[in-house]
């Protein structure tokens, strides 16, 4: 079953440039698929068209059952709920700890405290940083930072975990390590995985399904691709 | 249930942020504070003007002569004519006899006295009088003058030009009051919605992310609406306390009047009590309303 689904989806903006031309895809429940490309590849209008915030120019865009370029403003709230979102620049707030940052994402969508509790201390300990609940951010190396930004993006237990260039900031032995937590939450939870990268070496090693974008076009969709030198 | 302990949690976060982001706060309580001073004295200044236009209209009296040689019978029919005149308070008419207006000048001192005591029904030189109450007092003058054309009618006096002139004057100062207080609010709504950008911007980030994470609109949007109407509450409290002491004492200091004992201020009790309420009021629905459409903008990511 298909849980993203692009039909003719071109994405053109205000300022004249056109991000993508006419996308078809589709993308399988319980995958784990890297999208690459160069700058300017629309790569990233991609992804944040998935979690909509930005909306496509024309086409049709099904994420989990929604759809999504027809989702209002006030609705988006629905959608997020079934996403967990991974940014490059990690986002966390630096006046809370550790644990509040992740027990943030359950508050806001009013989870007891009791619940807020476990569940945020069972993906404190999926990414591996029981031990440091109480630090704050800027007390954290930029990998464990990631890390506590993978525990907020997983707590409510998404079926979809996006991630926008998730080890762009980090040394390669600490991406490994991101993405080997990103694999075994894909493994263990079943969880889909869109990640968008361009760190080679990562994308070679891990042997997963790769999308290629070129100049806003799908040029390569492979079950169990690598790094293609010519994106 | 869960609607419940989200609202809790709203109100939370909204009085943290009001003493987290406390001088930010200050700038919006203290913006609050000056402009509803200002919006209390123009409520009071209109509700005083007010006040004593209706009681300078209730003792506006129209005073109609009658002919010395007027019958019974043609004071009867004159009393007939006022009623039928519409602007004439038909409960207001009163009829004094010049034998009537002689005794009240009597006792009014002691040379009238002596020197009317002398005088009998058939040379009493007074005339007959109706005093007459309107109910519009705009329209006085053609009022008079109706009067003025009923058979037997010599003389109709109001205290013309005067009373049109104070009329406008206090016409010109409740609009003038009224006006003002509008703009007062206005701006207020504007400065405040202004100072709370201000408060939200330094928080972008963190509306961002809880707009990322799956928080309702309504959930991002109630703490910052509290927290508008929390600062309304703390900005009134100086105007308040201004109204409830300053008020009876410019009362206490005045002797309740101001110039003349015509122009009344209104007491005290409990006129001060539902100014303050207004003001308490105002403060939080200004600061409801700026808030609200200040967080609107980071809404839309």
């Amino acid at each position: 079953m298909d849980i993203i689904r692009l039909k003719n989806v071109k994405k053109q903006y205000k300022n004249g440039t056109t991000a993508l031309y006419d996308l078809n895809l589709n993308i399988e429940k319980g995958s784990f698929v890297f999208i690459i490309g160069g700058s300017g590849s629309g790569k990233s209008t991609l992804m944040k068209m998935l979690y909509r915030e930005e909306k496509p120019t024309s086409g049709q865009i099904m994420v989990g059952g929604i759809n999504v370029a027809k989702l209002r403003n006030s609705k988006v709230y629905k959608l997020r709920r079934k996403l967990g979102i991974v940014f490059q620049d990690y986002r966390l707030l630096p006046k809370l700890t550790v644990y509040e940052n992740v027990a943030f994402a359950m508050e806001v969508i009013g989870a007891t405290k009791q619940e807020t509790r476990v569940k945020v201390l069972k993906s404190l300990e999926i990414v591996g940083l029981k031990n440091k609940i109480h630090n704050y951010p800027n007390q954290l190396s930029g990998g464990e930072q990631q890390r506590v930004a993978i525990a907020r993006a997983i707590v409510n237990n998404p079926k979809m975990l996006l991630c926008d260039e998730p080890t762009g900031n980090l040394d390669p032995d600490m991406s490994i390590e991101i993405m080997k937590i990103i694999e075994k939450i894909n493994k263990d939870w079943g969880t889909t995985v869109l990640v968008v990268t361009h760190d080679k070496e990562i994308v070679n090693k891990m042997k997963k399904q790769v999308i290629t974008l070129k100049e806003g076009r799908l040029v390569n969709n492979k079950a169990k691709g690598t790094y293609d030198e010519n994106a | 249930m869960k609607m419940l302990r989200m609202l809790g949690r709203g109100i939370r976060d909204a009085f943290k942020s009001v003493f987290r982001n406390f001088s930010l706060s200050l700038a919006s309580i203290s913006c609050i504070t000056i402009t509803l001073i200002i919006v209390a004295i123009s409520i009071i200044l209109s509700y005083n003007v007010t006040n004593f236009t209706k009681e300078i209209e209730k003792d506006l009296t129209i005073v109609a002569f009658v002919e010395t040689d007027a019958t019974e019978d043609d004071v009867e029919n004159i009393r007939n004519e006022l009623e039928k005149i519409s602007n004439i308070n038909q409960k207001e008419i009163k009829y004094e006899s010049k034998k009537a207006v002689k005794e009240a000048m009597q006792g009014e001192s002691e040379i009238f006295n002596s020197v009317m005591s002398e005088w009998n029904d058939d040379d009493n030189p007074l005339k007959d009088t109706f005093q007459i109450k309107v109910k519009d007092v705009e329209k006085i003058t053609e009022t008079a003058k109706k009067i003025e054309k009923i058979e037997k009618i010599s003389v109709v006096r109001y205290g013309e030009g005067i009373v049109d002139k104070l009329i406008n004057a206090f016409n010109y100062i409740q609009t003038i009051t009224y006006g003002a207080v509008v703009a007062l609010i206005l701006v207020t709504i504007f400065l405040i919605i202004n100072t709370i950008k201000l408060t939200i911007y330094s928080r972008k980030r963190e509306i961002s992310i809880m707009r990322l994470v799956g928080a309702s609109n309504f959930t991002i949007k109630f703490p910052f609406v509290i927290e508008g109407m929390v600062l309304g509450l703390l900005g009134s409290i100086i105007p308040v306390l201004i109204i409830i002491f300053g008020y009876p004492y410019l009362f206490k200091i005045t002797d309740g009047y101001v110039f003349t004992p015509l122009v009344d201020l209104i007491s005290p009790n409990p006129f001060i009590y539902q100014i303050s309420g207004m003001i308490v009021i105002i403060g939080i629905i200004v600061g409801m309303i700026g808030s609200s459409s200040a967080v609107r903008k980071y809404l839309k990511v």
